[in-house]
């Protein structure tokens, strides 16, 4: 079970376990949907930005697999107090290693813990639901008002 | 019916399936239990497609030459074997087709468009495949007509008594799955006929997850269709049949036009072809109708009842050890069910169980299996799903429990 066991890093197992940030928002500034129709993935993203451009606060709720949710769980934990920029800068590192090669380097400095997500590389079907949180996030900052889907 | 067990050997047959030894993912020896998504082929199966194109090879109904008058007469030879594996009466009744979905589409299109108008009403389960869904929606909104669904209860059964007062004299036509490729169920397909029958409507049996598991007598049924897909039964992929009673696919218009589904073609008019070739426009699947007989030769020559009585044993011993796995619930609880094991488990979702028992070489399904109202029904977005084929052994399923046993003990 080596091989899974590094897709399943212990950062995610206890995430999925223990999602932080975990529940509904009360009034939220910005949400956004985020759905993977092939496999019923569903999130949803609260946010409450400051003075406009600093994320103050972060939720999330749904259902999905442990890597969709874990993911969901450590992205919001690495947001509060980051502004739009630097959401969207995570965002970008974020993607580029899930879709970069395997032996591909990726910046630590960039996309810090959510480094744990690198063996997902390794399972291309799973990248999707790596992602899905972040993209609803992208979704969310942007207040369109819709669901966005990784599929 | 008596029923020679003592003649099946899974270990026999386990040698026909050269994949069950040669595949090793990561390393492991192969657990293939996602057989109601495609099953694995046998040796005589992949030798006929392979003979075929060696040997045999040219296009059928149209050359003079020698090999194509070979390669007519092996693939028009299948019609018959179909026809026996059917019960069917007449070979004339069998049309080859894409697939299963193209069968069904094939009657949606063609008997719903000429015969389905406003107020009319079509009848499916809850329990339908997408693929016995949507192509019933498409020709609904087309036509006018208006879609009807017989509900499930907890256990995965169509509710009997909500199915008989759906039927009316405006139910046109009655499309059901036989066997639930999500839940297991086998319906009670002759009487949910019989019903439809008085009502007035024709009747579409979706056999896809039937046939590779028990004896399909079309006759005893008495379906106006019935539809296989030859890839979940040691066939190839990219080929299907369609039973249709010839009364009723002669008055039916083609579905494609094209070559081959004609008898003359001028600018000011076509005469089509008579059934079955009306509705095999082009060059069909040649190679996979080739496959499909040697299917049928190799399940038939092993006896369909006899394949039934091993998967019941399978079946039910995968249902009771599957009780000691913690945090287990079976999603299809019918009283009649064959070949799927669908469940959830308390500790983690069903695509990290499919991603955990692929590390220990156990093939499963994880998703929806395209079946989302049964999903929505239990309230669940996915199921793990194991299916059984005829070459499955108790010890695969003792497998599977143990790699279940390896997802509670990571994510529990």
């Amino acid at each position: 079970m080596a091989d899974q066991r590094a897709l399943y890093e212990q950062v995610i197992l206890d995430h999925n376990k223990s999602p932080r940030n975990y529940g509904e928002m009360e009034c939220p500034d910005h949400k956004a949907e985020g759905y993977n129709a092939l496999c019923g993935d569903q999130f949803t993203i609260f946010l409450k930005m400051g003075d406009g451009d600093i994320i103050e606060d972060i939720s999330f709720e749904g259902a999905g697999c442990a890597i969709s949710k874990s993911s969901a769980s450590v992205m919001t934990t690495m947001l509060k107090g980051k502004t739009q920029d630097e959401a969207k800068a995570l965002f970008t590192g974020f993607t580029e290693m899930l879709t970069s090669d395997v032996d591909t380097p990726f910046d630590i400095e960039v996309v810090g813990k959510a480094q744990v997500f690198s063996g997902v590389r390794e399972y291309p079907v799973r990248v999707k639901c790596a992602t899905l949180a972040w993209h609803t996030l992208m979704s969310a900052l942007e207040d369109a008002d819709g669901t966005v889907s990784t599929e | 019916m008596s029923i020679e067990t003592s003649t099946f050997d899974v270990q026999t047959i386990r040698k026909d399936f050269p994949i069950l030894e040669k595949a090793r993912p990561h390393g492991k020896s192969l657990v293939y239990l996602d057989n109601a998504a495609s099953n694995q082929k046998p040796q005589a199966v992949i030798d006929a497609i392979t003979h075929y194109y060696t040997h045999q090879n040219s296009n059928v109904h149209r050359g003079i030459h020698h090999l194509s008058q070979v390669a007519t007469l092996h693939y028009d030879a299948v019609r018959e074997k179909v026809r026996d594996f059917f019960n069917a009466p007449s070979a004339q009744e069998i049309v080859f087709t894409s697939g299963n979905t193209d069968a069904i589409n094939l009657v949606a299109q063609s008997y719903g468009g000429a015969f389905l108008s406003e107020g009319d009403e079509v009848v499916i389960t809850e329990m339908e495949h997408h693929s016995n869904i949507v192509p019933w929606q498409m020709i609904c909104e087309k036509t006018g007509a208006t879609l009807r669904i017989a509900p499930i209860n907890d256990d995965g059964e169509v509710i009997a008594e909500e199915y008989e007062t759906l039927l009316n004299e405006k139910t046109k036509f009655v499309s059901i799955v036989y066997v639930s490729n999500a839940l297991g169920t086998v319906n009670p397909v002759k009487e949910m006929t019989r019903l439809a029958h008085d009502a007035g409507a024709a009747v579409l049996l979706d056999a896809a997850q039937a046939a590779p598991h028990m004896r399909i007598d079309v006759q005893d049924l008495d379906c106006d269709f019935l539809t296989i897909s030859p890839h979940k039964m040691c066939g190839p992929t990219g080929i299907g049949a369609l039973y249709g009673k010839a009364e009723l696919l002669d008055k039916m218009p083609p579905f494609k036009g094209g070559g081959d589904m004609i008898l003359s073609v001028t600018f000011d008019e076509t005469i089509y072809n008579e059934v079955p070739y009306k509705f095999e426009a082009g060059t069909p699947n040649i190679a996979g109708v080739i496959g499909l007989g040697a299917a049928i030769d190799y399940m038939m020559g092993i006896g369909l009842d006899q394949i039934e009585a091993h998967e019941a044993e399978l079946l039910a011993y995968g249902t009771k050890i599957l009780q000691q796995v913690d945090g287990l619930r079976m999603i299809g609880t019918a009283n009649h069910k064959a070949g799927v094991l669908g469940f959830v488990l308390e500790a983690a979702h069903p695509h990290d169980i499919g991603q955990i028992l692929d590390g220990e070489g156990v093939a499963i399904r994880a998703g929806h299996h395209c079946a989302q109202p049964v999903m929505k029904h239990f309230g669940i977005p996915a199921t793990a799903r194991a299916s059984l084929s005829l070459y499955n052994t108790k010890e695969d399923l003792d497998a599977l429990v143990v790699a279940l046993g390896n997802v509670n003990e990571m994510f529990g």
